[in-house]
């Protein structure tokens, strides 16, 4: 009788355990699919919004006036294409060797470890306050909104990017590759330069892209800082038009030729940064 | 051992005699000398970098500070709960746009985190091996995906979706019951502060939950196959073996996400409405939060006391972000700490 009572509590508690069980692993499940769903949702319609603005003029025309029948987003787009490139070439070097500094030079002394913690703090901090700061520092200064002061916000972000996956890459170098080239009496410099940051190449380009990706969307530094200008400009001393701020400026208005080409614009956004991105590791899978 | 012993430096000097005469012959080795200052130049470039991100810190800060300073002056801390906001009197508080960033994140994280988990979950313990990579990578796209992308769909797709499917059910639903009717009025177009917290929710989820299967990563298999060993089920190996052993990473990457929450700007300024006063606590009331209202207004202040004012929101952001990430960073690293010490 007891037996049977045990038995019968203990299958009872069996089936309540796997129970328990699936029910926890379908929650997983449908979260996956919850994660994934948002991802497809907004693909699908950047895509289906975006093409239908696509034409040949957005990349050819320069912003139009409210309501006008053609216009494009050529001067956005290569003031963007500008900016985007100068703060990577300001912000790579600067990136690589804090990132050198962090790996060769600093593992045990107080400054790398407090570098560290603050570039994880720069790296997630938010890109309006970089604007902020950036607007106080320049475009006080020269009391006029410039795309210097644009470049030089986004090389800010930049650095902390490069400086994480450029640390992260050159400490997965074996020590032996160093110490091999020590033994040949390589200065550090060299060592440093022709071995680990040869061997850590791959990683570095990729964080260098992942940073480029990063700040090819980054709106909110630029909005104080380049402003935004209807015309085509590449005087980096006054407002340039860039993709970002052009969107949001066109989104937020109520013309239907802004809107369509705000989606266009997010198209071609959103395609160049998920390519940098695959790009980056496919880079990266292909070196390891 | 004795034998040996007067061979090693005969051996070893051998060598080094005829390169010594080969030296006198021939032009000495040119690449060794060349340049004796690269070492120490190389050593200062590096240091000279660390020391940018170090002064990068430093000047943010001071900057906020001597630009929020008049605001700071007129009002001291008591900024932080005065809820007008009036360009045109020159009175300012920061109460409304305080309470839209929490607010918003808060409900991000409310849904971001049992969402995230699951993820990590699957990732690590469900998905065949063959999956785990791509669906890996699909959730770091969504990482990936540029702010304003998630403001604009948010703004025209997903925002009157919300507006007809839950707020208008919703009100007619809670037509007569006090509060919820209260917390889903206004009117249905779909912005405020909780179509700014569902979207800040897509936009942090992939940041939780690739640190949660980061630390879950982390865990022994020695502790889960003993786990399982014993007759675990994988929900029972996730929460008393996996989540006892990561929850200071756990709690780490939630934080991360909260910082980030706290300081996305784009997506939050397309959805919340813009309006800088509080009179209703409605979830579906044009709101503001602080990213939102510099976003919006900083262009346009007038230097003096506006600017001042969103200079001081800027400084208060600043302030609670980096308190949250770097405590985000300490439990993260202290869970590799232990990990060392296990091992």
């Amino acid at each position: 009788m007891s037996v049977t009572t045990l038995d019968a509590s203990r299958l009872a508690m069996h089936a309540k355990r796997k129970r328990v069980n699936a029910v926890a692993l379908t929650l997983s499940l449908v979260a996956m699919a919850f994660g994934l769903f948002w991802l497809a949702w907004i693909l699908f319609e950047t895509i289906r919004l975006g093409i239908g603005g696509l034409a040949i003029s957005v990349f050819t025309e320069m912003t139009p006036p409210p309501n006008a029948t053609t216009g494009g987003l050529a001067n956005a787009i290569v003031g963007s294409g500008v900016m985007v490139f100068l703060a990577t070439a300001i912000g790579t070097p600067i990136g690589v060797l804090a990132g050198v500094y962090l790996a060769e030079y600093g593992q045990r002394t107080w400054l790398g470890r407090v570098t560290q913690f603050i570039n994880d703090i720069l790296l997630s901090a938010p890109s309006i306050v970089i604007g902020l700061f950036i607007y106080a520092v320049v475009v006080a200064r020269f009391r006029s909104f410039s795309a210097f002061a644009g470049v030089l916000a986004l090389s800010l972000i930049v650095i902390p990017v490069v400086v994480r996956t450029t640390e992260n890459m050159l400490v997965l170098i074996p020590n032996a590759l160093r110490e091999a080239a020590y033994a040949l009496g390589t200065p550090k410099w060299k060592v440093i330069m022709s071995v680990t940051l040869k061997a850590a190449r791959a990683g570095v380009i990729t964080g260098v892209l992942l940073a480029l990706a990063r700040i090819a969307g980054e709106t909110a530094p630029l909005l104080f800082t380049a402003l935004s200008n209807q015309f085509f400009s590449l005087n980096l001393g006054e407002p340039m038009a860039n993709l970002p701020v052009t969107i949001f400026k066109f989104a937020m208005s109520p013309y239907e030729n802004w809107r369509e080409l705000a989606w266009a614009g997010v198209f071609i956004i959103t395609l160049g940064v998920l390519a940098l991105n695959i790009l980056a590791r496919v880079f990266l899978r292909n070196k390891h | 051992v004795a034998a040996t012993l007067p061979v090693t430096p005969y051996d070893a000097t051998q060598p080094m005699q005829s390169t010594a005469q080969v030296a006198q012959h021939s032009e000495p080795p040119p690449r060794q000398r060349r340049v004796p200052w690269a070492d120490a130049a190389f050593a200062i470039a590096a240091h000279g970098a660390a020391w940018i991100t170090l002064l990068l810190l430093a000047g943010i800060i001071a900057s906020l500070v001597v630009g929020a300073w008049p605001a700071i002056r007129e009002y001291g801390l008591s900024f932080l709960w005065r809820s007008e906001w009036d360009p045109v009197n020159d009175q300012y508080g920061g109460l409304v746009m305080i309470y839209g960033t929490l607010a918003t994140s808060f409900i991000a994280l409310v849904i971001a985190v049992p969402v995230s988990f699951g993820i990590a979950v699957f990732l690590t313990e469900l998905s065949p091996n063959w999956l785990r990579r791509p669906l890996g990578v699909a959730v770091e796209l969504l990482a990936a995906v540029p702010s304003i992308v998630y403001g604009m769909w948010g703004l025209m797709v997903f925002g009157p979706i919300l507006a007809t499917y839950v707020q208008q059910p919703a009100q007619a639903l809670f037509a007569n019951v006090p509060v919820l009717s209260g917390l889903v009025s206004g009117a249905p177009v779909g912005i405020g502060i909780l179509s700014a917290g569902i979207i800040l929710a897509i936009m942090v989820i992939p940041f939780i939950a690739s640190v949660m299967r980061d630390v879950f990563e982390v865990t022994p298999p020695m502790l889960k196959e003993s786990a399982y060993g014993l007759g675990a089920t994988t929900w029972e190996v996730v929460s008393r073996v996996v989540l006892p052993y990561t929850k200071t990473g756990v709690v780490g990457g939630i934080m991360l996400g909260l910082g980030r929450a706290l300081g996305e700007t784009m997506a939050v300024t397309f959805v919340i409405g813009n309006f800088n006063q509080l009179d209703n606590l409605s979830l579906f009331a044009a709101a503001n939060s602080i990213t939102s209202v510099i976003a919006n207004e900083f262009a346009e202040a007038t230097p003096g006391l506006h600017q001042a004012s969103l200079m001081y929101l800027g400084l208060v952001l600043f302030f609670i972000t980096f308190v949250v990430l770097a405590f985000s960073k300490l439990l993260l690293s202290r869970l590799k700490r232990g990990e060392g010490a296990r091992t």
